[in-house]
C-alpha cells in the first residue's frame, strides 16, 4: 500500500510497472529528434478523419491499442482507463473510453495530465484495486490552437515566447508486476499563480509551479537533483526552463547540469517554433519515446499544466499552473 | 514612380505602427484591428484621412483604417443630405459593396463547402 512522505509525496510500495507504452505523433513531431522512437507517425494532421477532433481521438485509440499489444493485454483486460486531454470536457478521452468500453476515470490537469494519469494508475495498482490500468493523453495542434488561441485560418502572428502545441498521443499500461520501468515516487503539485495573463506565455506561467514541485519533492524525499540521471519538465520551453534554473539557484539547488525540458527536446533547432513545444503529448512523447530508451537508472518527470480556460483569460484572470512529479526507475 | 514610393512609405508606416502594437503591448489582433478602424474614423471625421489618400493612394486605402474613414464619410455625407438620421442610414453607404460581397460570398461558399470552424 502506498504511503505519504513529507508534505505532498506518495511512496509506492509495490513500485507499479509500466509493462507497455506507446507513442504516436503528427508529421512535424515525426521529423524531429524524437521521431525515430515513435510507434507511429501520421503523414498529415487530418489523419484520414473528418475533423481534427476525430483525428486526435484516432491517435489516442491507436496509442492505447499499441500499448495494450506491447503489454500482451486486450481491451477486455483493462480494469480502469485513466485519461485526460486539452479539449473542452476532455472529449478525446471520453470518446476514446466509449470506444474502449472500459471503466473510465477522466482527469484534467491540462499538459500535466501525463503525470497525473500515472499517479492515479500507480495508486490504483498499488492499493490492489486494479491489476492493469491504462493511462492515455493526447493533444493536437489544430484542435488546441482554435480552442485556446485563434481560429487556425486566422493566421494570427505569434510572439517569440509562444509555444507550438504538439500533435500526438501516448498511452501506458500500468500493472503490479512485470517487466518495465517502475513508478517509485510521486509528488502531487499545488496550483500556483504568479500573475501571468498572456495565454501565449505559458512557459513563464508554469515555471514557478514546476520549480515548487521540484523543491517539494527534494524536501519530502531528502534527495538532491544529483540523485537523478535526468530531471525533465513537461512543456516550459526555453524561457520557462531558464526561469526554473534561476528559481532553483535561489533555493540552493543546482539544476544546470541534468535538467532539460521536453518542450525544447521535441523539436530540432531548425524546427523550433519560438520557445518550443507544449501540450499534453509533449512530456508524454519525449518521456515514453526518447527518455525510456536511454540508459538511465532513475529520472524525475515533472509534467506542467496551465489551468486557464479561454473564458477565464478573456475575463482578465491570471493563468494558474500546476506540476506533478514522478520518479521512474529502470 | 513617386506615387509608388509614397504609397509604399505611408502604407508601410501604418503597418509598422500595427506591428509595434503587437510586439510591445499585450493587445490581441482584434484589439489592433478595432484601434485602426476607430483611428481611421476619427481622422476621417477631422478631414485628415482624405488628404492622406490623395498623397499616398493605395498606401492609405488598403489598410483597415481606410474602412473607418469610409464609415464616417458615408455617415457625414448622408447626415448633410437628410439630417441626423443620415448618421444611421449613411454609415454603410460607401462600404456596403464590400460588406455585402463578404456576406453573399460567405453564404454561397458555406452552401458549397461544409464550414468546420
Amino acid at each position: 500500500m502506498a504511503t505519504k512522505k513529507g508534505k505532498q509525496t506518495i511512496v509506492f510500495a509495490v513500485k507499479p510497472v509500466i509493462i507497455g507504452y506507446s507513442t504516436v505523433a503528427g508529421p512535424k513531431e515525426g521529423q524531429g529528434p524524437v521521431g525515430p522512437y515513435f510507434d507511429k507517425i501520421y503523414p498529415d494532421l487530418a489523419m484520414g478523419q473528418k475533423s481534427f477532433e476525430k483525428a486526435e481521438r484516432q491517435m489516442m485509440l491507436n496509442a492505447i491499442d499499441t500499448a495494450l499489444e506491447k503489454a500482451s493485454l486486450s481491451r477486455s483486460n483493462i480494469d480502469y482507463f485513466v485519461a485526460g486531454d486539452l479539449l473542452n470536457q476532455i472529449i478525446s478521452s471520453g470518446f476514446s473510453a466509449l470506444e474502449l468500453g472500459a471503466p473510465f476515470l477522466g482527469i484534467y490537469g491540462a499538459c500535466s495530465s501525463f503525470c497525473e494519469g500515472l499517479i492515479f494508475a500507480g495508486v490504483l495498482v498499488d492499493s490492489g484495486a486494479a491489476q492493469a490500468v491504462i493511462t492515455a493523453t493526447s493533444s493536437h495542434n489544430n484542435t488546441a490552437e482554435r480552442q485556446y488561441r485563434y481560429p487556425i485560418e486566422y493566421g494570427a502572428q505569434l510572439p517569440p515566447w509562444s509555444q507550438h502545441t504538439v500533435t500526438g498521443a501516448a498511452a501506458t499500461a500500468v500493472a503490479v508486476r512485470g517487466l518495465g520501468p517502475r513508478l517509485e515516487l510521486a509528488t502531487v503539485g499545488k496550483v500556483m499563480d504568479l500573475g501571468i495573463k498572456d495565454p501565449l506565455n505559458m512557459g513563464a506561467a508554469m515555471a514557478p509551479a514546476a520549480a515548487d514541485t521540484i523543491f517539494t519533492h527534494m524536501e519530502d524525499t531528502g534527495r538532491n537533483p544529483g540523485d537523478y540521471d535526468l530531471i525533465v519538465t513537461g512543456d516550459l520551453g526555453k524561457i520557462g526552463r531558464e526561469i526554473v534554473v534561476e528559481l532553483a539557484q535561489r533555493q540552493g539547488f543546482d539544476l544546470s547540469g541534468n535538467y532539460r525540458d521536453c518542450g525544447e527536446l521535441i523539436y530540432s533547432k531548425e524546427q523550433l517554433e519560438n520557445a518550443g513545444g507544449s501540450g499534453c503529448a509533449c512530456s508524454a512523447l519525449v518521456t515514453l519515446g526518447m527518455l525510456f530508451n536511454q540508459n538511465y537508472k532513475r529520472i524525475l518527470v515533472v509534467a506542467t499544466g496551465a489551468l486557464h480556460s479561454p473564458t477565464s483569460y478573456q475575463q482578465g484572470e491570471n493563468i494558474p499552473a500546476i506540476a506533478h512529479a514522478i520518479s521512474i526507475e529502470f | 514612380m513617386g506615387s509608388y514610393l509614397t504609397a509604399f512609405l505611408v502604407g508601410g508606416a501604418i503597418c509598422l505602427v500595427a506591428q509595434l502594437l503587437f510586439d510591445l503591448t499585450p493587445l490581441t489582433p482584434a484589439h489592433v484591428l478595432v484601434i485602426f478602424v476607430v483611428a481611421g474614423g476619427v481622422l476621417g471625421g477631422l478631414g485628415l484621412y482624405d488628404p492622406l489618400i490623395k498623397f499616398a493612394g493605395a498606401g492609405a486605402t488598403l489598410p483597415i483604417s481606410s474602412f473607418g474613414n469610409a464609415l464616417v464619410k458615408g455617415a457625414m455625407a448622408e447626415a448633410a443630405r437628410s439630417g441626423p438620421i443620415g448618421i444611421l442610414t449613411g454609415t454603410f453607404e460607401l462600404t456596403s459593396s464590400g460588406i455585402t460581397a463578404s456576406i453573399i460570398f460567405g453564404f454561397f461558399f458555406a452552401l458549397l463547402f461544409n464550414p468546420k470552424g
